[in-house]
């Protein structure tokens, strides 16, 4: 149906600009979440989310309501929320812990941790001479096709064949790396809960934003300003502000012509980076308590490899935008065509001073809260581009911006000297995006 | 007419020639209505110096200190959000917006032999948003100073009954 009207998707990207229908046909939405949602790798969650055996998180993969769950032998499975006799949801609680084994709570089908069957009520008397039993793979719950833990974030894939995760992540996987790195320990930890946000808006404006160096000081410019002049108040009166008035005020501070200086990288599959631009090295003694920490850990030359990888967030296409240097996530979940969940979470360096914590607390409270400082205005635009997206005003959305002076070396492709605020990652995701379409 | 007044149950305490119960609901009122007529820094100036405006993120939780919250504001946080709710480039406070709360079942929970007292009440909140109405509910227990102008929060706690649900958009002032 969707081919008949759309006889060539291709068609609706084009260098520099892109077709509206991509972000508000429903048919596109549902091909979509087939080709890309339902077939790469999509983050699940961190395994310190089901530390013990039958600890269990839902999860949305594309359209599919997946969990994620412990196993006795200490493994982590992603199954289908589904019970194979008659379809019922396995569990209906956000997260829990289903004890030594699910129990589907309609005809009491129970299952291992992995998915497989243990034992249906009567199973001799209501099912000999019938092709269900435990040697039949339909009576199982039915697995992801693939699980991968890269330094504990687990990722799933629905799709039988494709990349590795590895192969997938490509150099997105800093963003794993350069959190746990600064962890002493080299590993994080969930901070147990997850602020939830849904937006009015098609996923992919979401993303587009992440690596949109433009906006913040066009969109951002009311909290920056408010926080700036409490910032200088504060200052004056003690002599030092909180390290938080500044990662506000930054969004002000960093002028709009400035934002050409930061420099943002695209890899194939569509994942992005920006560069870090708040200046997170500061002096004070808790940080230089923490560095000394550090030194211990790892020695002075590889402290200064992990300190000096300079980050603002990576987006790992189509779905999460890792804040690495302060150690918290987004992970995107389509709705629909025009709803999108965020769902966030925070992590702990193990082993690093409490104070440090604190400073990535204040940022996932005051721009990651459901009464964020930041997003309001964020969810604001999404909703509106949306709506403008919905009319006949218009066919196409442009993202020429620096077009034409992107540099492209290995299929990575960097934003020239002076052009930051390039809409190349935006190009770089909708060429990704075409080639996913492809099929 | 009625020959006698029906005999009022006894105050907790008196503070003013009024109850303490009486002072306290007057209070959550004055709150209320300065939120709904958007009178922030009227609002703000109802804390105490070290005032602390908080809502846990589940009701499990013991202290706003060091751990993740929708708010856990002080008044240099609260001017922030004052001064970008009246910026002229707030973008989502551009449309026409407004709320209204409905304060009850007020019980003074503690009432110390110097004034201060601990409340806790029920609320409901409408909110509209362009065509948007919202619902928020929930509880709060304000710990409240006695001073010479009158009660100061020390710490007001708001548990939203609809904390742990996803937030369809966010909240931009205090609840």
């Amino acid at each position: 149906m969707l081919q008949e009207r759309i006889p060539d998707l291709s068609k609706f990207v084009e260098p520099d600009r892109v077709r509206r229908e991509v972000y508000t046909d429903a048919d596109i939405f549902e091909l979509e979440m087939q080709r890309i949602h339902e077939r790469v790798w999509i983050y699940c969650g961190h395994e310190s989310q089901v530390p013990k055996t039958g600890d269990y998180y839902q999860v949305q993969i594309g359209r599919q309501p997946m969990l994620m769950v412990r196993g006795s032998d200490g493994s982590i499975s992603v199954l289908y929320n589904r019970c194979p006799h008659r379809g019922n949801m396995m569990v209906g609680d956000r997260n829990g812990n289903s004890g030594e084994f699910f129990r589907c709570s309609y005809h009491a089908w129970t299952f291992k941790h992995d998915g497989r069957l243990r034992s249906i009520p009567m199973m001799e008397s209501g099912y000999t001479g019938t092709r269900w039993g435990k040697d039949n793979p339909d009576c199982n719950m039915k697995p992801a096709a693939r699980v991968e833990n890269y330094r504990g974030f687990v990722f799933a894939s629905l799709a039988a064949d494709g990349p590795t995760l590895l192969e997938f992540l490509g150099e997105s996987k800093v963003a794993f790396d350069d959190m746990c790195d600064r962890a002493p320990e080299g590993e994080v930890e969930i901070v147990p809960n997850c602020f939830r946000v849904i937006q009015h808006s098609n996923w992919k404006i979401f993303l587009e934003n992440q690596l949109d160096a433009l906006h913040p000081s066009v969109v951002h410019q009311s909290t920056g300003r408010a926080a700036h002049n409490v910032e200088k108040a504060i200052e004056k009166e003690t002599g030092h502000a909180p390290l938080s008035y500044h990662m506000l005020s930054a969004f002000a501070t960093v002028t709009i012509d400035k934002w050409d200086n930061f420099q943002t990288l695209s890899y194939p599959h569509g994942h992005c980076i920006l560069a870090g631009y708040m200046g997170l090295r500061p002096t004070d003694p808790d940080t230089l308590a923490y560095d000394k920490i550090m030194i211990k850990a790892y020695g002075k030359k590889r402290f200064e490899e992990i300190v000096g990888v300079n980050i603002h967030h990576v987006l790992i296409y189509p779905g999460l935008s890792v804040q690495s240097p302060l150690q918290q996530l987004r992970a995107v979940r389509p709705l629909g065509v025009d709803r999108t969940l965020t769902e966030i979470w925070h992590f702990r360096l193990k082993g690093a001073p409490e104070p440090i914590y604190r400073r990535s607390l204040a940022y996932y409270n005051l721009v990651n809260s459901p009464a964020t400082l930041i997003n309001a205005d964020d969810l604001e635009n999404f909703w509106k581009c949306h709506q403008g997206l919905s009319s006949d005003g218009g066919d196409w959305v442009s993202f020429a911006r620096h077009h034409g002076h992107d540099i492209e070396k290995n299929g990575v492709v960097e934003t020239a000297p002076n052009c930051g605020t390039s809409e190349a990652p935006m190009r770089g995701q909708m060429k990704a995006w075409a080639e996913y379409m492809r099929g | 007419m009625a020959k006698k007044i029906a005999k009022r149950p006894a105050p907790v305490t008196k503070a003013n020639g009024h109850s303490v119960q009486h002072a306290a609901e007057q209070f959550l009122y004055r709150q209320s209505e300065l939120l709904d007529s958007k009178k922030w820094q009227e609002w703000i100036d109802l804390f105490a110096d070290d005032g602390i405006y908080w809502m846990p993120p589940d009701g499990s939780y013991k202290t706003w200190d060091g751990q993740p919250a929708i708010f856990a504001e002080d008044k240099n946080l609260m001017t922030v959000r004052m001064n970008r709710v009246l910026h002229p480039d707030a973008w989502s406070q551009r449309p026409l917006w407004g709320t209204n709360h409905v304060v009850s079942n007020v019980v003074v929970e503690k009432a110390s032999p110097n004034g201060d007292v601990q409340v806790r009440s029920r609320f409901h909140m409408m909110e509209l948003r362009r065509d948007d109405v919202r619902h928020f509910a929930g509880s709060y227990v304000h710990q409240l100073k006695k001073t010479r102008e009158g009660f100061r929060i020390k710490l007001q706690r708001v548990d939203m009954t609809n904390a742990q649900a996803a937030y369809d958009y966010v909240l931009q002032v205090w609840v």
